[in-house]
């Protein structure tokens, strides 16, 4: 171990002015330097971000709750509408929360760091966000709005389609969101390989450790592809470019080859972290050990791995031989394979345990229900014959939204009732997170399981206005928009309530079933925690 | 803590003080953070309104931020304690992964050259379609481009030899290989330049070709001129002694991204100018 190496020699004249009372706000809060401080700034970030992508949700719902243009004035407001709600949704919400958030507050309390490797470009990975946020607002009120949706397909998204700064101000927005991530993908690529405590080897980090080491992988050699895509539409939009402009040569399937080489990638950057969220809980309340630990592990690398050759699955309409959609159509389905080990592996802990249904194993165990529906339906759509009389209705809409909005959401929520007694030292209100648990259940599978039925019945996607024959489903889908949303309101009472309860916490509240490093400090958790060095054995 | 929830294993204290860099507040990344977003939302404001302040302005307080920053990161690494051998050990993973995924910027325009090269089809709008498309002329690899190939390979090697001198305490034999170093890196964006001017094809409405070309050797271009500038930075403090035979690593830095550009280069020149060419230009 290099860290004790190290330890013992030198002086550390710097450990002596670290006191947050010292700090002015701008010093604690603008210039951090402090992972659990940056953390929680993103779970901030994530939280009013995710708000406004509900909202737009909730108005995309109500414009299709009864065929004809109630909300919207045209189609290209609609298309504005949808692009926002995606792109605010994955890069300012999901991964926000997930990755900036939990991330940051609990890979260096879960291997006994006392920091992120480099907390500067922390801070500016945070930073970077807000001005990326104000760029996706500019395209979203700037002239007509930008409409391309979040995959930004040409010639959508071309000059003659998207004329008007909006669509730029976007994908300038995704340059900075995607340097945001770059440089946290580094910090914790960097923070995990080296700052784990003695005796941490790599088969004994927790598997939220494994988890968010696969993330950052994808996100360091996804990430850039995508930015290279967006520089391409970029110029051709506004420098003379014909990446992919027909009329100059250019080849609009380039563009989705690229955007999916990242955007396939991506969905695995969403889902992974909420993959080790709910080992831990999982684990915690069946008062287990988790079932099959290396398995998970190498599990979640399979995915990170396979999911760098699965991309053009998405484009089996594009024109692509049959050859190229047979080896799609295979690979895509080996995925199912680590997957379904995930799965199996979470039941089996369960399996024995003497199960305590807190709030956190309530969303642990309805992640597991949402994400195996969309999980089965993902292999469904892996069928090239089957998606191409599929592809772009709302069998997929509600195919991804099971795995993200539920699944990755579901994600989010089981880690924030887990952890933020251990964030802020409050417990949560049980009966109230119970109740909030229940009405999302409730709203989301009324939302999106009735989109599976109108797109077999042909309904396509990214369109404000539908026949008649759609209008049942549809109609559900929105009653079970505004339960959701209903249930997000409660969720702000539910943090007002959490914030001003009188209850202070113990270090491990959750008892013995919750066994790893950040269980073992205070909560909240000292500003600098492990001054000395954990040892595992 | 009887069982961690994988295995056997209890956690005890190490005694060990923690040997990581705690790094002071900063007020650098909040501004770089809305610098940089000053600087891009400022690229659009050319492109449509012809406005150049926010440009300006985003990139004027990026170079001070960026000047500021490094600054600061330079005056820990000379104070004692603060970048330990396990930090240093950070920065350098810091620094691959970095590349690696500059590695991957590169291969977006690979992709986007080779889905055109090698399959011509793709090629959209002519009759009968090839690669580099019909009517476009193309550089003599053999000219320019072989003497910047030859130009970049020595600036390779010249920066081993300031790597050397270091090894060797010997700081003439670092400013020697650096400075010829970083004028090598100067002639080829000059050369490069050059070129450019010489362009059988122009890039705005050149249709697929100039803009494959252009932006998969405009970016390295671009990655050249920053290698640069981090060598002829290393040069200035290798003038003031900040390297030992132990301690160079921003040195090293520079030079894994030189080797990295040069990397990139040697692929441009094969695949781009050697393979990829077509009837060749005469000047």
């Amino acid at each position: 171990m290099s860290a004790q190496d190290h330890a013992a020699g030198h002086g550390h004249g710097h450990d002596d002015h670290h006191h947050h009372a010292e700090l002015s706000f701008a010093q604690r809060w603008l210039f951090s330097t402090n992972h659990k401080d940056i953390g929680t700034l993103y779970i901030i970030f994530g939280l009013i971000g995710g708000i406004c992508g509900l909202i737009i949700s909730v108005l995309m719902r109500m414009e299709l709750q009864s065929p004809g243009m109630q909300i919207f004035s045209s189609g290209q407001a609609w298309n504005a509408a949808i692009t926002s709600h995606g792109l605010l949704m994955i890069f300012f919400s999901v991964m926000p929360v997930l990755i900036g958030g939990f991330g940051n507050w609990f890979i260096p309390l879960m291997i006994g760091a006392p920091d992120m490797a480099f907390p500067r470009l922390n801070n500016i990975s945070f930073w970077l966000l807000v001005p990326a946020f104000a760029l996706i607002l500019a395209g979203q009120f700037v002239g007509s709005g930008a409409g391309p949706g979040w995959t930004l397909y040409p010639p959508l998204s071309n000059a003659t389609y998207q004329s008007g700064p909006a669509l730029d101000f976007v994908l300038f927005a995704l340059h900075l969101a995607g340097i945001s991530s770059l440089l946290g993908a580094i910090n914790f690529i960097t923070t995990i390989f080296n700052m784990r405590a003695p005796g941490m080897t790599l088969h004994k980090m927790p598997l939220f450790i494994w988890a968010m080491l696969v993330t950052a992988f994808l996100l360091l050699l996804a990430v850039p592809v995508l930015a290279g895509a967006i520089t391409m539409l970029i110029t051709d939009r506004n420098f003379g470019t014909a990446f992919f402009e027909p009329s100059g040569g250019g080849d609009p399937v380039l563009f989705q080859h690229l955007f999916w080489f990242f955007g396939h990638p991506e969905v695995y950057i969403m889902i992974l972290p909420a993959f080790g969220v709910i080992s831990h809980i999982i684990s915690t309340f069946s008062r287990k050990p988790i079932f099959g630990y290396l398995g998970m592990a190498y599990a979640m690398v399979a995915i990170g791995v396979v999911g760098f050759v699965v991309w053009a699955h998405h484009m089996f309409i594009s024109g692509m031989d049959v050859d190229t959609r047979a080896y799609f159509m295979a690979a895509t389905m080996i995925i199912a394979v680590p997957t379904g080990i995930k799965i199996f592996s979470w039941i089996a802990t369960m399996w024995g345990g003497s199960i305590e249904m807190k709030t956190p194993m309530l969303w642990a165990v309805g992640f597991i229900f949402v994400f195996t529906l969309g999980g089965v339906t993902g292999v469904v759509l892996a069928n090239a014959g089957i998606d191409q009389y599929v592809h772009n209705t709302y069998y997929v809409i509600a195919h991804f939204h099971y795995v993200l909005s539920l699944g990755a959401v579901f994600g989010i929520f089981a880690g924030f009732y887990y952890w933020i007694g251990k964030m802020s030292g409050r417990q949560y209100p049980e009966q109230l997170g119970k109740l909030h648990f229940w009405m999302t259940f409730v709203g989301v599978n009324l939302t999106f399981f009735p989109m599976h039925f109108l797109g077999l019945a042909g309904m396509p996607r990214r369109y404000v206005d539908y026949p008649d024959a759609f209008v049942g489903w549809n109609m559900v889908a929105s009653i079970g928009a505004y339960i959701g949303a209903a249930s997000m309101v409660l969720f702000l009472y539910v943090i007002y309530r959490t914030f001003t309860s009188k209850e202070r916490l113990a270090d491990n509240y959750w008892g013995e079933g919750a066994t790893t490093l950040e269980w073992t400090q205070s909560s909240p958790p000292a500003f600098h925690t492990y001054e000395v060095l954990p040892r595992i054995r | 803590m009887s069982s961690d929830s994988h295995g056997a294993t209890s956690i005890t204290s190490s005694g060990l003080k923690q040997p990581y860099h705690l790094v002071d507040p900063s007020p650098w990344p909040i501004i770089g953070a809305f610098t940089g977003g000053a600087t891009l939302t400022g690229i659009v404001l050319v492109a449509h309104y012809h406005s150049w302040w926010m440009l300006i302005l985003g990139l004027i307080g990026t170079l001070v931020v960026m000047y500021g920053w490094w600054r600061d990161v330079l005056k820990e690494s000379s104070t004692p304690g603060m970048h330990s051998t396990i930090v240093r050990l950070g920065l350098r993973y810091g620094v691959i992964m970095f590349i690696a995924s500059e590695v991957m910027f590169f291969v977006g325009f690979f992709w986007a050259f080779f889905h055109f090269a090698l399959y011509p089809e793709h090629v959209l709008g002519v009759v009968n379609p090839t690669w580099p498309p019909p009517g476009v002329l193309t550089f003599d690899p053999w000219g320019l481009p072989f003497l910047n190939t030859m130009i970049l390979l020595l600036s390779g090697t010249t920066v081993t030899w300031a790597h050397h001198g270091i090894l060797h305490n010997d700081r003439k034999a670092l400013i020697q290989g650096l400075t010829i170093t970083v004028v090598l890196g100067l002639l080829f964006t000059c050369l490069q330049a050059w070129e450019y001017s010489l362009a059988p094809f122009k890039f705005f409405g050149g249709g697929v070709y100039p803009a494959v070309f252009f932006l998969a050797t405009g970016f390295h271009g671009f990655h050249v001129i920053i290698g640069t500038i981090f060598l002829a930075v290393c040069l200035l403090r290798a003038r003031k002694g900040h390297f030992t035979a132990e301690r160079h690593f921003g040195f090293e830095a520079a030079a894994w991204y030189w080797h990295f550009v040069d990397v990139v280069w040697l692929f441009l020149f094969i695949c781009v100018y050697w393979w990829g060419a077509g009837e060749i230009a005469h000047h």
